[in-house]
């Protein structure tokens, strides 16, 4: 019998690996849910650690109220599914509460309201330690993410002050009012995923599949058109074939054109993409250093 | 097209996407390897090469870094800019922290932990070395084997990398001479003699141009070895795991609490070395009890075998009690279980070590705390010697250490087993990772 693993099977048995710890080292834990195919991997990934038992965590979503309605019907599938807990912070009750305002203009999005939102949820909830499907491949800032990632008690991330990360030590030690970020998936890569979503015939939402929709351009992005932005003149929405590669909000989610309406089509794309996923993503474009300046309020 | 049609793929389908031409997916295997060197000996340079010949970086990627190249007045694309991705490494042209890079080729993938030359810096080679199969160390073909040169293979070498791959690099600047790649070869191999590392390789190559690093280089016809990332791609790794030494660490006990599993109960963990088959009979520690594998989950179903590194499941014939911090083995091999701990130690925190102050050990899936018994000698990382009269130890210094812990830990030394022989220290004040420790 063989005793190598393949590239996949070793990303999968690490990640397992650091599913399990989290559990054992943490009182509290959950998984941040985006709907997306990451988190959709990592709550698989979470099932196949515990089996026969189910998922010891429940699922967190951070609701801005903007998502792609096929996302929730997704979610709300998949929880049904898996016989998991669903914890919704919604990014709507925060605005009604009066903790973050609404940005106003015409490129204005709830994507940075949603910090507020899920550093409440976890405090509220107490979880010490956040499961989220980031990938370091993803953005320049994530590259420097650790497996365990140290937050204070404002939730913020010191990227220069890390915790050094060892063999297959993770220090998860933590003061009171302290939590964690983790990200068992650190070291996939785009391709590693959509290989994986093939290999275990993994169910994900059909926008990442080609449809036709109603989009329009706006700098250079192609967006869905959407209930929560308005068309600037000279804008114009018309049919298209699109897929996304990404899912975020409705209102940033940069769709790509292309007819990949198969697992294998689609990883036919990626393997000849250009450019990077994230680079449809308006929510990253804002400055050079978007993603980290989001990270060390709490993004994650 | 439903979801459901989508995804029903009968295995011929999977198995023709996973063969498409070149990639071949499926049998690709994974090697994690660190590069050790400083800006000046064009470290990033070759990542942003390697990166960009495998057509890892994409069109957005490389604009951006052209773009803010330009910026700075630089005629060349300053590949450093695709591995320092925090804002004050981009303002101060230094990287302060590991940085993880992937890229990978129909053969393997690859993750490289690119580590600074500057400051903190063999606290982060010893952070990238801790999980690399390979290190890849530069050498500038006009300075030849330098003192960092020696601390980076003495590091590599402290972390038992098993295979060494020396980059001669700028040999256009040395007129891509045969004679100085061979005085340089010659005079490593010399220093290496001290060394315990197994497989050492040398490239003469030129980042910048790209001369030996996927193409091969015309101006140097007298090199008949492989390219670096020939070399990279093909470097067997399969046989650098212990597979003879049984050890299992318990992470978590499995108790579903369900009508269908009412009294299952399986122990959770990664395979560190060794195979472990059904029927098996093993002893579980500390306890020492004997029993058997009964059965072994993987991946939602039962197998025959678990191997490095595996995270399974085992299920166990005898109803024992076995919790996290337990380490399961077989009865005519066994860990050693001691309270008593001497190790090399890599000191990280920012302050000197201090040998009265409380730590925390981590090691495997154990957490215990210990008193320092006595510090032997530091190392001098540039010559190798040991001294023995000034033990005052800071961040980055290397020295052997004794310490006894509260409960006896289940270890190897670090030569035979790289899980079960490291461990970190832990502050107990700050909650901190302050040392990683390899047990002699």
């Amino acid at each position: 019998m063989s005793t190598s693993l393949s590239h996949l099977k070793e990303l999968e048995a690490e990640s397992i690996f650091i599913i399990r710890e989290t559990f054992a080292q943490f009182n509290k834990p959950a998984i941040l849910f985006s709907g997306g195919k990451d988190s959709i991997v990592l709550t698989h990934l979470a099932k196949k650690a515990f089996w026969p038992a189910k998922i010891p965590f429940p699922l967190v979503h951070v609701d801005t109220g903007h998502n792609f309605p096929e996302c929730i019907s997704f979610r709300d599938k998949l929880v049904k599914e898996f016989g998991v807990n669903l914890v919704v912070g919604s990014v709507q009750k925060s605005i009604d509460e009066g903790k973050v305002a609404e940005e106003v203009g015409v490129n204005a999005t709830r994507n940075r309201l949603q910090i507020t939102t899920l550093l409440d949820t976890i405090e509220e909830n107490q979880y010490d330690a956040c499961m989220g499907g980031a990938r370091r491949d993803e953005e320049k800032a994530r590259a420097k993410e650790r497996f365990f990632s140290h937050r204070d008690e404002f939730g913020q991330w010191d990227p220069k002050n890390q915790r050094p990360e060892l063999w297959n030590l993770f220090n998860g030690l933590k003061h009171y009012g302290e939590n964690f970020r983790v990200f068992p998936i650190s070291n996939w890569t785009e391709m590693d995923i959509w290989q994986y979503i093939l290999l275990e015939s993994i169910e994900i939402p059909d926008l990442y599949f080609s449809h036709i929709r109603k989009c329009y351009t706006r700098n250079g992005t192609i967006l869905s058109l959407n209930d929560f932005q308005e068309l600037k003149e000279g804008e114009e929405a018309k049919d298209m074939v699109i897929r996304f590669r990404t899912m975020g909000d409705i209102t940033i989610t940069g769709a790509v054109e292309s007819e990949a309406d198969t697992l294998e089509k689609i990883i036919l794309e990626v393997a000849a993409a250009r450019n990077t996923e994230r680079g449809g993503r308006a929510d990253d474009q804002r400055s050079e250093t978007a993603m980290e300046d989001r990270k060390k309020e709490g993004y994650f | 097209m439903t979801n459901a049609q989508k995804l029903q793929w009968k295995t011929e389908k999977k198995k023709d996407i996973f063969n498409m031409g070149d990639n071949n997916y499926l049998d690709r295997d994974l090697l994690r390897f660190t590069t050790a060197g400083s800006v000046d000996d064009g470290k990033s340079t070759l990542i942003g090469r390697l990166l960009y010949d495998s057509k890892s970086i994409f069109e957005d990627q490389m604009a951006a870094i052209k773009n803010i190249s330009k910026k700075k007045g630089l005629e060349h694309i300053d590949f450093s800019l695709l591995t320092d991705g925090l804002k004050d490494e981009r303002e101060q042209g230094i990287t302060i922290d590991v940085a993880y890079r992937y890229f990978s080729t129909p053969k393997r993938k690859f993750i490289i932990a690119d580590t600074p030359g500057h400051i903190q810096y063999t606290r982060n080679m010893i952070t990238g070395a801790s999980t690399a199969n390979l290190a890849l160390i530069l050498i500038d073909a006009r300075k030849g084997v330098i003192e960092q040169t020696k601390r980076h293979s003495f590091i590599a070498s402290l972390l038992q990398i098993k295979h060494i791959v020396v980059c001669i690099n700028k040999m256009d600047l040395a007129d891509y001479g045969q004679e100085r790649y061979d005085e340089i070869v010659t005079e490593y191999e010399n220093f290496a003699t001290k060394l315990d590392v197994e497989d050492v390789r040398f490239v003469p190559i030129s980042a910048l141009h790209g001369d030996n690093v996927v193409d091969r280089s015309d101006k140097m016809k007298w090199y008949e070895g492989s390219t670096l990332l020939h070399t990279l791609e093909n470097i067997h790794i399969g046989g650098d795991r212990n597979m003879k030494d049984c050890r299992f660490p318990v992470q978590t006990v499995i108790r579903p609490h369900s009508d269908e599993y009412h009294d299952y109960r399986g122990y959770a963990g990664r395979v560190e070395s060794g195979i472990f088959k059904v029927g098996d009979e093993v002893t579980v520690l500390p306890s020492g009890f004997n029993t058997k594998i009964a059965s072994i989950i993987d991946n939602e179903k039962e197998v025959q075998q678990a191997f490095p590194p595996m995270s399974v499941t085992l299920n166990l014939t005898d109803d024992i009690d076995l919790s996290r911090g337990d380490m399961v083995v077989r009865p005519n091999n066994q860990a050693n279980a001691t309270q008593d701990v001497d190790f090399m130690m890599c000191w990280m925190g920012n302050e000197t070590f201090d040998p009265n102050k409380k730590y925390i050990v981590l090691h495997t899936t154990n957490r215990v705390r210990c008193i320092i018994k006595e510090v032997l000698y530091k190392v001098d990382i540039n010559t190798l010697h040991r001294e023995e009269s000034d033990i005052e130890i800071r961040m980055n210094d290397i020295a052997r250490i004794k310490i006894r812990t509260t409960k006896p830990l289940l270890c190897d030394s670090y030569s035979k087993n790289r899980s079960t022989g490291s461990l970190i220290l832990v502050e107990e004040a700050t909650n901190n990772t302050v040392a990683a420790g390899m047990i002699i």
